[in-house]
């Protein structure tokens, strides 16, 4: 197959690895922000219209307290920060190979690893982001009715992010193993 | 699609759904109701509903009568406090004129109330985009067909249109409504007024063609409520996901209830069979076996006996022994009461809205009963006829 003059697998193969690293770099930070953003206007909205009755939940009055709404804002945010160290940890990864190794089989390997390791982060942190943010929307409403249930569902929102660190864990490995093949003497 | 509104929904409907249910979290308590139904007076009754939510619309029981704006200086009390109607008072250059609080009626309380239903509403109507506009306008056709029907037959009894106004629900109101008491018979009613509300696609020929008495517009507030009914029943269907498998149980059950309702109603009347087969919605747990049961039935057993044929209102009759109606309203408001709540479990669907309306309606309608209980010292039938919400 590869190596038949026109087909796509040809295609593929000779499309450079710096694009599909590049690409993965992208996607690692873009989709993460998108999940948390996502996440956090979901619960953002719900916190608003039930804070108006209850305004307890956005805020405690202890300053020593951390304020409730604003704890489920935080695990979405954090699926963003996720995504911005993943995204840095890759491209420190990016290194220059010599024109004439770009096609080695190393070379593909490690743009693969790259843009593998990004799908992985960004896609991940993406339905974490959503997970957290339709919990803390519920949270938010139910909080306000009744501030025992506050916590237990909180523990709920730390299973769901958890989603997103396993994302970030296997993201990780998996670029740990990109080594583009060292420079030929 | 459905199960995965909660992506979406927020967008544009999470802010309002938080405040209903903000709002619902409001609605009396059964420990309310107890003290309320420990009053004595009407006055007690303002007191404690004046300790809930209620209250800011109740301090405003001060009547302006005809003596216009009050205005308040330093003054001597002591000759207002004597209880005279109108007192104009001049004291050290300010003038004072003071009205007496009018005497607390029944329907001043509910209109009060009303009064709080009809401000959360516009608050949510404006704030809301579409689709969620047009289901909370869908909300209130149904009273603006009782305010139409109220004006007509008030009219054709010869009563005064200001006092009519008076008497409609502040929810139906339309701007040409006062134009109906002109209206002489169905078609102008329909040409001069109710083309342009929302109402006019649920006039058809056949209505427009008859004429206005007692029991044409008895049949024409039931076949317009029924081509409501319907319309709403589509547009939820439109609306798709959790929205319309929720609203469509809750108006199926309202569905079969007015069949019910217009079974019993039209008992020894001269309603045909098939006069009364068309007043029924083409929706419903009963569509299309149980109205031809129904259409048929002759009194109070035979309907019973259709009923529960239906497991979720065998329940509902069985509560009731022989031969005994009155209860049956009340059996079908704790019924949908129960339904109502169960729309809450869910969350990211129009239904809240739906179901916080009718629970204030009904929350209303027991404040009501409550005030002529006790304003007509019937105390001990006050749980006849309160539906606890909670």
């Amino acid at each position: 197959m590869v190596g038949a003059s026109s087909s796509w697998s040809r295609a593929l193969v000779k499309v450079s690895p710096y694009t599909f690293s590049a690409v993965g770099i992208a996607i690692a930070i873009g989709v993460s922000v998108l999940g948390a953003a996502w996440g956090i206007y979901i619960t953002g909205s719900s916190l608003i219209g039930a804070a108006i009755k209850a305004p307890r939940i956005t805020s405690k009055n202890l300053i020593r307290y951390v304020p409730s709404g604003v704890k489920v804002v935080i695990f979405c945010e954090a699926v963003a920060i996720y995504g911005v160290i993943v995204a840095i940890i890759l491209q420190t990864k990016l290194e220059s190979v010599p024109t004439s190794n770009i096609y080695d089989p190393e070379s593909l390997r490690a743009g693969y690893a790259i843009f593998a390791s990004g799908i992985i982060v960004g896609f991940a942190n993406l339905v974490c982001g959503l997970c957290v943010g339709i919990i803390g929307s519920s949270c938010a409403l139910s909080d306000a009715q009744n501030s025992s249930l506050f916590v237990k569902i909180l523990v709920i929102e730390i299973f769901g992010s958890a989603l997103g660190l396993f994302g970030v864990i296997v993201g990780i490995i998996m670029s740990a193993q990109a080594t583009w093949p060292a420079r030929s003497a | 699609m459905y199960g995965f509104e909660a992506m979406t929904f927020n967008i544009h409907g999470g802010y309002l759904e938080a405040i209903v249910r903000g709002h619902r979290s409001e609605l009396l308590t059964a420990a309310d109701y107890n003290n309320l139904c420990q009053c004595e007076t009407l006055d007690d009754i303002k007191m404690h509903l004046s300790a809930t939510e209620y209250g800011p619309y109740l301090q405003n029981g001060w009547d302006l009568g005809e003596n216009g704006v009050i205005g308040f200086g330093t003054g001597d009390h002591k000759m207002l406090e004597s209880g005279h109607h109108a007192n104009i008072l001049i004291h050290f250059g300010h003038v004072i004129v003071w009205s007496k609080p009018s005497p607390l009626h029944t329907t001043t309380i509910v209109e009060k109330c009303t009064l709080k239903l009809v401000d959360e509403y516009k608050h949510m109507l404006c704030q809301a985009t579409e689709p969620l506009a047009t289901f909370l306008e869908y909300i209130t056709y149904g009273h603006m067909i009782d305010n139409v029907v109220l004006i007509v037959t008030g009219t054709l009894h010869e009563r005064d249109v200001q006092e009519l106004l008076e008497k409609c629900h502040p929810l139906g109101m339309f701007d040409s409504i006062a134009t109906l008491a002109v209206a002489q018979n169905m078609r102008e009613l329909y040409r001069l007024v109710l083309v342009d509300t929302p109402l006019a696609p649920y006039f058809s020929e056949r209505i427009t063609s008859e004429d206005l008495d007692d029991m044409n517009i008895e049949i024409m507030r039931n076949t317009l409520y029924k081509a409501y009914l319907e319309d709403f029943y589509q547009f939820c269907q439109k609306l798709g996901g959790a929205t319309s498998e929720i609203m469509s149980d809750l108006l199926a059950f309202e569905a079969d209830r007015r069949a019910v309702n217009i079974t019993i109603n039209s008992i020894g009347t001269e309603l045909t069979r098939d006069d009364r087969k068309k007043l029924y919605s083409n929706f419903g747990l009963l569509y299309p076996y149980g109205h031809e049961e129904l259409s048929v039935c002759e009194d109070i057993d035979q309907v019973r006996s259709v009923m529960e044929k239906y497991p979720p209102y065998q329940s509902i009759f069985a509560k009731m022994s022989y031969g005994e109606s009155q209860m049956l309203d009340k059996a079908f408001y704790e019924e949908e009461v129960k339904r109502l709540c169960l729309a809450f479990e869910q969350q990211f669907h129009y239904g809240v809205f739906f179901a916080y309306m009718r629970l204030r309606e009904q929350e209303i309608r027991n404040l009501m009963w409550i005030s002529e209980c006790v304003a007509q010292n019937q105390k001990t039938r006050v749980h006849d006829s309160v539906v606890f919400i909670f």
